[in-house]
């Protein structure tokens, strides 16, 4: 067998355990450091699960991934351009209709994307009851729901990671459907930005932050595309689709 | 797949800004969050009214209360920590004591030579065992409770009621929230200035970050208060007038935070301060035990371990410049000697202004070498409570003027070699680093050098 190493983003609002899944997956075996350019700290570890090994990238916290600042910025660049095998979105379920929004826009981004319910126990203490298969039907990828603290449901998240990386299981984020006039723009801009810089890229995701007139992310795209050379349109695997 | 070159990118961003209209980003942000709540109204489910945080927040950061519960609660860590580390300080210290006498029968059995003994007896072993019976107590109380009022949730709670104060001085809400990391330590709080964005609002976190006193400057601002400063109350009112100097000093510190930024942001660092959004994560229960120990091994021993691993060589170090004699006096006696004019006009002494200059390194060796540079000059002390601790400080000419402006000093003076580093890394500027020395100086200086002028003018001393 192979020794080929997954990897795994931890996505997600700040206070929401996020790091404390993280050392508990990695327990010893991080290190941390800055990303390459920026004073944003990266904490990365890793870990083996059967007999496969991943590497977790604790992205930073963040409430979106706009370019508001650094962390938006570096969490925002990492899904995009490293394309991680998979981003697990850690929600706090306390406060989830915050937290979702930065499902959705992850899921604008990329279909490789398991929705992490975490600080259960302490939705259950509150009387908030999360019924994690409607909310999977509605998002279109699997949501699991955990206790980072106390070490609950740290298996299944582990199974559904893993059945996600080996490709025994595909998610197929549902997007978020906007007016007409809006989803006319999109679907203008799609097949143009498809063309210019290849199917690997989450083109309406782009459209969207076009006509946001994200300048900084444009700009970040347009650098790394660059510096990549021509679009030499590998199809690693098929981004976003409208449901 | 095409050979498009940069042009073909610029063009294609050019027509979508033109499909773009003013409303784009208000519809899809709205677009967003009705789909947000639309999928909680389907799975999730609410079964109690407010919860438990609504109603701690009404009270922790209420306009009204806020402030008196925010005070009142610091005063309750202070006081625990000066009661609780009492006993414990004076059974060290005599533990200690008892530990030299032993030693000395022991150098004296196998005829040691006077040097030896001197070095590694009256230097290295008499001042480490001062600074752990001095330090370790009262921060084995203090940094677990901290630490649990932080892992509370406490801590933005603070932000949030320093929010208003932060935002009239011209700096940035998340001031106080960098602030409040500064009482832990500078260097790491420095760091976390990286969550304010705007690089105006930044640098004056970082500017001020310093007039907090860290880790490093707790232990002795407790010591020298529950020394000196409460001396004219008897029992448990001496513990309570000592919380409320170590708190005033808390104060003053928040204050020239606050006059720093409002005079910076109105000089060198002008503009307006910028808007965000806090987030009062909900209250919750912290792992008691697992708190305690983190805070113990993580804080407590580092301090601890590096303020003996620096203390050590440095008790060596002073008690040889103190035996080396050169010119009728000892090498450490001209240096003292040397700065002792102008400490004199700060109201406080040579020694004391050495032991600020050789603990650039840590502000945990501050004390440490104070004491050893006592301890090497003047008539020994028997070394069995903390009564005769402050005999030596009195031997040495010491009132509460001079602890107070110890006090001023340390919680004043410059940020301490790991913070400045760390400014230097962070702003990558030498010029501003400077500044981060500088300004702290020279408040420090001015503000012990008039304390001192109007406390001897008044003749109170």
């Amino acid at each position: 067998m192979t020794v080929e190493s997954y990897r795994i983003a931890l996505a997600g609002n700040p206070n929401t355990g996020k790091s404390t899944l993280f050392n508990l997956l990695t327990g010893l075996r991080q290190h941390t450091g800055n990303w390459p350019g920026k004073t944003v700290l990266r904490a990365e570890g890793s870990f083996t699960y059967r007999s496969r090994n991943f590497q977790v990238i604790d992205l930073p916290g963040t409430y979106s991934l706009y370019s508001n600042s650094a962390d938006e910025e570096t969490a925002r660049d990492y899904i995009i351009f490293e394309k991680p095998d998979v981003t697990v979105v850690v929600l706090d379920a306390t406060a989830l209709e915050r937290n979702l929004n930065l499902a959705l826009q992850v899921m604008e981004m990329t279909d490789r994307v398991i929705v992490c319910v975490n600080l259960i126990d302490e939705a259950k203490r509150k009387g908030i009851v999360v019924d994690d298969r409607k909310m999977a039907a509605r998002l279109g990828v699997p949501v699991v729901k955990i206790s980072a603290r106390n070490q609950e449901g740290v298996d299944a998240l582990l199974d559904t990671v893993f059945r996600m990386v080996t490709g025994e299981m595909k998610a197929r984020p549902v997007q978020v459907r906007y007016s007409a006039a809006t989803e006319n723009k999109i679907s203008r801009l799609v097949p143009r930005i498809q063309s210019l810089i290849g199917p690997d890229v989450p083109a309406r995701w782009i459209a969207l932050r076009m006509l946001d007139g994200d300048r900084s992310l444009l700009d970040s795209l347009k650098a790394h595309w660059m510096s990549r050379g021509k679009g030499d349109g590998e199809v690693e695997h098929d981004i976003s689709r409208s449901v | 797949m095409s050979t498009t070159s940069a042009g073909a990118f610029d063009r294609l961003m050019q027509e979508a800004e033109a499909l773009a209209s003013e409303d784009s980003r208000d519809e899809i942000v709205g677009t967003f969050y009705r789909t947000t709540r639309s999928i909680c109204e389907e799975s999730v489910t609410y079964q109690t009214q407010a919860g438990r945080s609504e109603k701690l927040d009404a009270v922790l950061t209420s306009p009204v209360w806020g402030f008196p519960m925010m005070l009142a609660m610091l005063g309750v860590v202070i006081y625990m920590t000066i009661a609780g580390a009492n006993i414990p300080s004076d059974m060290l210290a005599s533990l200690f004591g008892a530990g030299e006498e032993v030693l000395t029968l022991a150098f004296q059995a196998v005829g040691a030579p006077d040097w030896l003994y001197g070095v590694l007896v009256l230097g290295l072993y008499r001042g480490t065992s001062w600074v752990v019976s001095v330090m370790l107590p009262p921060m084995l109380i203090f940094f677990p409770v901290f630490a649990l009022l932080e892992n509370f949730g406490y801590l933005p709670r603070v932000a949030f009621n320093m929010d208003r104060l932060f935002k009239r001085s011209g700096g940035h809400g998340k001031q106080s929230l960098t602030m409040a990391m500064g009482f832990g330590c500078n260097a790491a709080a420095i760091v976390s200035t990286r969550i304010i964005e705007s690089p105006r609002e930044r640098m004056l976190a970082i500017l001020t970050n310093n007039f907090v006193p860290c880790n490093g400057r707790w232990p002795m601002l407790i010591m020298l208060s529950s020394l000196f400063m409460a001396a004219g109350f008897a029992g448990g009112w001496q513990t309570l007038a000592t919380a409320a100097v170590v708190m005033g000093m808390v104060l003053i510190g928040i204050a020239v935070t606050l006059i720093v930024s409002w005079t910076l942001s109105r000089t060198a660092l002008r503009g307006v301060p910028t808007h965000y959004t806090l987030e009062l994560p909900p209250y919750r229960r912290p792992k008691v035990w697992n708190t305690i120990v983190r805070a113990t091994m993580d804080k407590s021993v580092f301090v601890l371990k590096r303020a003996v691993k620096v203390a050590a060589p440095a008790g060596v170090l002073t008690w040889i410049l103190a035996n080396i004699h050169w010119g009728g006096s000892s090498v450490l006696e001209h240096i003292i000697g040397f700065l002792d004019p102008f400490a004199y006009t700060l109201g406080l002494d040579g020694t004391i202004l050495m032991a600020f200059i050789l603990g650039l390194p840590a502000n945990e060796i501050v004390l440490p070498i104070l004491l050893m540079g006592y301890l090497s000059t003047g008539a020994m002390t028997e070394v069995n409570d903390l009564a005769s601790l402050k005999q030596v400080f009195i031997d040495h000419g010491w009132t509460w003027l001079t602890a107070l402006n110890v006090m001023l000093f340390s919680l004043l003076h410059y940020p301490c070699g790991t913070t400045l580093y760390t400014i230097y890394k962070e702003t990558r500027s030498p010029k501003w680093t400077f500044f981060a020395a500088v300004i702290p100086t020279l408040i420090a200086v001015g503000v012990t050098f008039t304390v001192a002028q109007m406390v001897r003018g008044f003749g109170w001393v």
